[in-house]
């Protein structure tokens, strides 16, 4: 459709793919070589409009449409993480534990392997790869504050939580289904550096409601069996936010000329 | 795209598909009417629409996401009389920060069977019980059960008995809920249809849930958040040959031996957990990273749906009931 040289991607693929021996319609394609699938993966930036470095929203990069578009979007966000790992991990806080400075270093190695990933697979169509920060309202020389500003760990749960809401928002807008596998390995790790660096801050926080739906005003009584008992509400579901509700906050730690919109996607 | 082959392929698999349409004649033909007008891009738009006519709420989900959300309810199921078990086990004493964390995840685990039941509605599964469920893999005295998981329930009455053993039922908890991360993430292309978004984005928001209760089980597991021994709050590649494999209980397509951090089927699809190669890339070699085990870590992977039922059964009480 958008892409006809994409061999795995397109939406002529897509209404009857799981419906038809997904499996072995996969299995096939798949098996044909894992240049195969990267060769999706190199072309999908090959839309007729190669939009995305142009700049229709006044001082903002749009991340582009279609697949290319979210993979843009996710490359913006690694880098973004990625930015403020290194920063730490060049200087860490005041009173950083043996374990905590092993942690960050980890999850610092983590994001650049995204960002370094996504910068190789999106060939055509890509955003700079140069989004330039503004961690201003980060104080690097604290773990946490009360200041306003935001201390490592606290800056940290921010990235990491926006993450995981941005990537489980913007799988529905996922078309090729290999670049949701590849999101999807993604995210999982997202998760789990969020819920480490959250019970850093507080004990048995991995989970909050502020990051799952856990509301009172969501009564669970839905006739599931075993019977829900007690004061346990909600659905249990990550609170997942599309792109431009995600940029709103990631634009925040960008400098003017890198700050990001998502146009093509709905709010 | 071939519309008319898309509708034939469905019809394959949903015999009833031609007479959804047809009960819906007046959405069709104004489709019809419609299409002479359409451009060829905005084809995939009105496509759409003539499906959500056909597959309304009150009509059967597509077989594929049926399957996959059943697969996903079992396995939660799985998960959450685990974590109950332990929960009811005096003997595996408890602190108060691993009771209240193992309180969280066993209620996100009952919140989640919710949800996956109301989605499913009439094509759910009936509901399981405690005793569907052998976690000493004896599939309740019908086999010799792996050594140490007989700490999770004994050898005489195993689908019933309390756990004994905290360092054996954390273990068994990160390989569940590890297993169960892969599980929703190979499951996660089956639910990409024009239809089924919502359902797509509800799988992906429990799969995330379910790798942060793998991160605070892992950190119960080294002894808190600040203890540096194993395992990290990730999945590192010494597990994947460190990790005793289990029999796939003839389940086709999973390979013989399954395991929590082994490949599934097909590998090239479905790889070990200490891969490092991502669309050809070897994501270890591409930026400068300092750890040598961050390339592997910084990416999980997915199982196929086979695969993910050739471990499960091993903790079934009855292995031909359950995971099929």
């Amino acid at each position: 459709m958008h892409n006809p040289n994409n061999l795995l991607a397109g939406p002529a693929d897509e209404p009857g793919r799981g419906l038809t021996s997904p499996l072995a319609r996969r299995s096939f394609l798949r098996y044909s070589g894992a240049g195969l699938a990267i060769g999706g993966l190199w072309l999908a930036g090959c839309s007729k409009d190669d939009d995305t470095d142009v700049n229709p929203n006044g001082n903002f990069i749009d991340v582009g449409k279609d697949d290319t578009g979210i993979l843009n979007y996710a490359y913006a966000l690694e880098q973004l993480e990625a930015a403020f790992y290194t920063q730490v991990v060049g200087s860490f806080y005041t009173g950083a534990t043996a374990t905590e400075q092993a942690i960050l270093k980890d999850i610092k190695d983590h994001e650049i392997s995204h960002r370094e990933f996504f910068k190789r697979a999106i060939t055509s169509g890509r955003i700079s790869d140069s989004l330039q920060p503004d961690f201003s309202n980060i104080d690097f020389t604290q773990r946490t504050t009360t200041s306003g500003k935001l201390g490592v760990l606290q800056a940290a749960m921010a990235f990491e939580d926006l993450g995981v809401a941005a990537y489980n928002g913007a799988g529905r807008f996922i078309t090729n289904n290999d670049y949701l596998t590849l999101a999807g390995k993604i995210v999982s790790v997202e998760a789990r550096h969020a819920a480490l660096i959250r019970e850093l801050i507080k004990t048995n926080s991995f989970v909050a409601n502020d990051v799952v739906n856990l509301d009172t005003s969501t009564p669970n009584n839905l006739g599931g069996s075993p019977a829900v008992t007690g004061n346990l509400n909600g659905t249990g579901l990550e609170r997942s936010k599309r792109p431009a509700a995600v940029l709103t906050t990631a634009n925040t730690f960008l400098a003017a000329g890198s700050k990001l919109s998502a146009t093509q996607y709905p709010a | 795209m071939d519309l008319f082959q898309i509708i034939d392929d469905i019809a394959k698999v949903d015999p009833e598909t031609l007479d959804r349409f047809d009960s819906r004649r007046a959405a069709f033909r104004n489709f019809l009417g419609f299409g002479k007008k359409v451009t060829a891009t905005a084809l995939p738009l009105a496509v759409s629409t003539l499906f959500t006519k056909a597959y309304g709420q009150t009509a059967a989900l597509p077989a594929a996401v049926v399957a996959t959300l059943n697969l996903a309810l079992q396995l939660e199921y799985l998960e959450y009389f685990y974590y109950d078990t332990a929960l009811n086990s005096s003997g595996l004493n408890l602190t108060a920060d691993e009771r209240g964390a193992f309180e969280i995840i066993r209620n996100d685990e009952l919140l989640h069977i919710n949800i996956l039941r109301t989605t499913l509605g009439s094509a759910a599964i009936a509901p399981l019980t405690r005793a569907s469920f052998d976690y000493t893999t004896s599939q309740n005295l019908s086999r010799s059960p792996v050594a140490p998981l007989t700490a999770l329930g004994g050898t005489t009455s195993p689908t019933t008995g309390p756990f004994t053993d905290k360092a054996v039922f954390l273990l068994a908890a990160q390989q569940f809920v590890d297993t169960g991360v892969r599980a929703y993430k190979g499951g996660a292309p089956s639910l990409n249809t024009s239809t089924t978004k919502d359902i797509l984005e509800a799988a992906l928001n429990i799969h995330s849930v379910e790798a942060r209760h793998s991160s605070r089980i892992r950190s119960l597991r080294r002894g808190g958040v600040q203890s540096a021994n194993a395992p990290k709050s990730w999945i590192t590649p010494d597990e994947t040959p460190n990790t005793p494999g289990l029999p796939n209980n003839g389940v086709a397509n999973s390979p013989t031996t399954v395991g929590p951090y082994l490949a599934g089927l097909p590998v090239a699809n479905f790889p070990a957990e200490d891969n490092i190669t991502q669309a050809t890339l070897n994501v270890q070699t591409i930026g400068t990273l300092v750890s040598g085990t961050a390339g592997a870590e910084a990416f999980d992977e997915p199982l196929n749906a086979e695969t993910v039922k050739g471990i499960a059964k091993n903790f079934a009480a009855n292995p031909t009931a359950l995971f099929n």
